[in-house]
């Protein structure tokens, strides 16, 4: 474990040095991630415009709900966001590569090309969430949920960036429906889940535990009734299913490189 | 540099102008074909546009839900527009790219094309308006069907509706090239193209309609919004399907803004051509 994170950040450091030698499209591409993120925040901003709650959550509660969500996914897209690109490096043989060198070819998918433009979403929601938490007034019993909420989340995302890394070794040649399950998971959490459909969210809370990134422990922290009238014990059960799904991720993933057998050319 | 050679390119344009219409045609068939190879990508993308629809729709329910009748939309025109933006991801190349040409810049192939007897910027449009039409297929009818099938989406009202939607579809799609084409030169003179590739990102998602109907934003926000080319490719077809617009007005609009730029399309190409510097070997 120890050796893993190592060699993680030692080619993490070795892509950012190299990304450094050209520094103006770096400022640029970091630049250009944090202004399309705030796309969605001016966007919550001009729906509050015409109402003061939506799906019975206010201005503050949606921006919480959208910055631990934000954050979430920026730390694990930064640290994992890579494998959804792993049809690439199978369809070119780079992933050949990988495979024989003495290092684990999943922690050198993560960090490929590791660069600093990966800060600028979690820059982005840090600013989001440092606006919205003193607007909820939350006293310490409760605010104590947030760290662990959003470690959870971290967990969940970068499992469902595992898992669809590992789907890429059946979809080599339509990597985007990954895409629906990672950045769709992000855009769903980013509002409450009242908002949408019964049937879809007790598909995220039962089957993809997207409810578990936000959505229930912010039912806690916020201390608000479920709209749903599920379980009151659910709020905490997201440590229990941010493990589950990282096993299931590391079983898919292993079982796809079983599986694995190289283009040959 | 290139030397052009202006009278040989004249003549040729003379004796082929009939032969040229035939070309573009051909070009575009070729781009028609040439992306049909891609046809489990077009799926993907058909299925993640579908499924980013579903989820956009339902916080517009839950927005028309607080505000029945808000900005000239009923609940169903507000679902219908949001799976309707959707559609227009594939064909106006809502993300960006697209083009060849931005990767040629890159590579230096562009020299070759600048010297060939017919216009590069014509060349691309062709290309591209054949790459729209096969997406059209694959990457916007699938997921209004599943909007259609989910939430019941609102059809034109009458044949004049279709045709000036369907009019105001293709305006979007040259309107589109138009633009991307700019950003795809552009990387003759910014030798790093994807900081222009991000800020056009951001300013055709936001002011095209594609992250909330234009409508919707305030005051002096909204009417820069909807004056400027962006809207042209989600907000005015999106109208126009609706019956929210008037036809001519929505036309003329669109069509001032293909005009202008391509224009401009065309003045950055010769300069191109001036500015191409090939290197020997």
């Amino acid at each position: 474990m120890a050796d893993t994170v190592r060699t993680y950040l030692l080619l993490a450091w070795t892509w950012l040095r190299a990304s450094a030698q050209y520094p103006g499209p770096l400022i640029t591409m970091a630049v250009g991630a944090f202004a399309i993120n705030m796309l969605d925040v001016v966007a919550i901003w001009v729906i509050f415009e015409h109402t003061p709650s939506l799906a019975g959550f206010g201005l503050a509660e949606v921006m919480f709900l959208y910055g631990t969500s934000s954050l979430s996914f920026a730390v694990s897209d930064m640290l994992f966001g890579n494998l959804d690109r792993l049809s690439q490096h199978i369809r070119t043989g780079s992933f050949d590569a990988m495979l024989i060198r003495p290092a684990s070819a999943f922690v050198q998918m993560a960090v490929d090309r590791f660069s600093v433009h990966r800060f600028g979403r979690i820059t982005q929601a840090v600013i989001v969430l440092a606006i919205a938490l003193p607007r909820l007034d939350l006293p310490w019993s409760r605010a104590w949920a947030v760290p662990p909420m959003i470690l959870c989340g971290i967990v969940i995302f970068s499992s469902l960036f595992a898992l669809a890394g590992a789907a890429q070794f059946l979809l080599t040649d339509a990597p985007e429906v990954a895409n629906a399950f990672t950045y769709g998971g992000s855009t769903l959490t980013q509002y409450p889940l009242s908002v949408y459909g019964r049937d879809l969210v007790r598909g995220v809370t039962f089957v993809v535990p997207l409810a578990f990134v936000n959505w229930q422990p912010a039912l806690f922290v916020l201390d608000r009734p479920d709209p749903l009238g599920l379980p009151y014990w659910l709020r905490f059960v997201s440590p229990l299913a941010a493990l589950t799904l990282a096993a299931v991720a590391a079983l898919a993933w292993r079982a796809g490189v079983r599986r694995y057998r190289s283009t040959g050319s | 540099m290139i030397t052009t050679r202006g009278d040989d390119r004249g003549s040729f344009r003379r004796r082929f102008r009939g032969g040229l219409i035939l070309l573009y045609l051909r070009i575009a068939w070729y781009g028609f074909r040439r992306h049909s190879a891609y046809r489990s990508a077009a799926f993907a993308g058909a299925f993640t546009n579908a499924v980013f629809g579903i989820l956009r729709a339902y916080v517009l329910i839950a927005l028309w839900n607080a505000r029945p009748g808000l900005a000239g939309y009923d609940l169903a025109d507000a679902v219908t527009f949001c799976f309707l933006s959707q559609a227009f991801i594939g064909p106006m190349q809502l993300f960006g790219g697209g083009l060849e040409l931005s990767g040629r810049v890159r590579s230096g192939d562009v020299a070759v094309d600048l010297v060939r007897p017919a216009s590069l910027q014509l060349w691309s449009l062709a290309d591209d308006v054949g790459r729209a039409a096969y997406l059209f297929l694959l990457r916007s009818l699938p997921p209004t069907a599943v909007g259609a099938a989910l939430f019941g989406l609102v059809l034109p009202s009458g044949p004049a509706a279709w045709l000036s939607f369907t009019a105001g579809l293709a305006l979007g799609v040259v309107v589109s090239f138009g633009w991307r084409y700019l950003v795809a030169l552009s990387a003759c003179w910014f030798m790093d193209d994807r900081g222009m590739q991000s800020l056009s990102l951001i300013l055709t998602l936001f002011f095209s309609g594609m992250v909330l109907p234009l409508n919707l934003f305030p005051g002096w926000l909204g009417d820069l919004a909807r004056a400027l080319p962006w809207s042209a490719m989600v907000q005015v077809p999106a109208d126009l399907y609706l019956g929210k617009r008037d036809i001519l007005d929505a036309l003329g609009f669109q069509a001032a803004w293909a005009v202008a730029l391509l224009a401009l399309g065309a003045l950055a190409t010769s300069a191109a051509r001036r500015k191409v510097v090939i290197q020997g070997g």
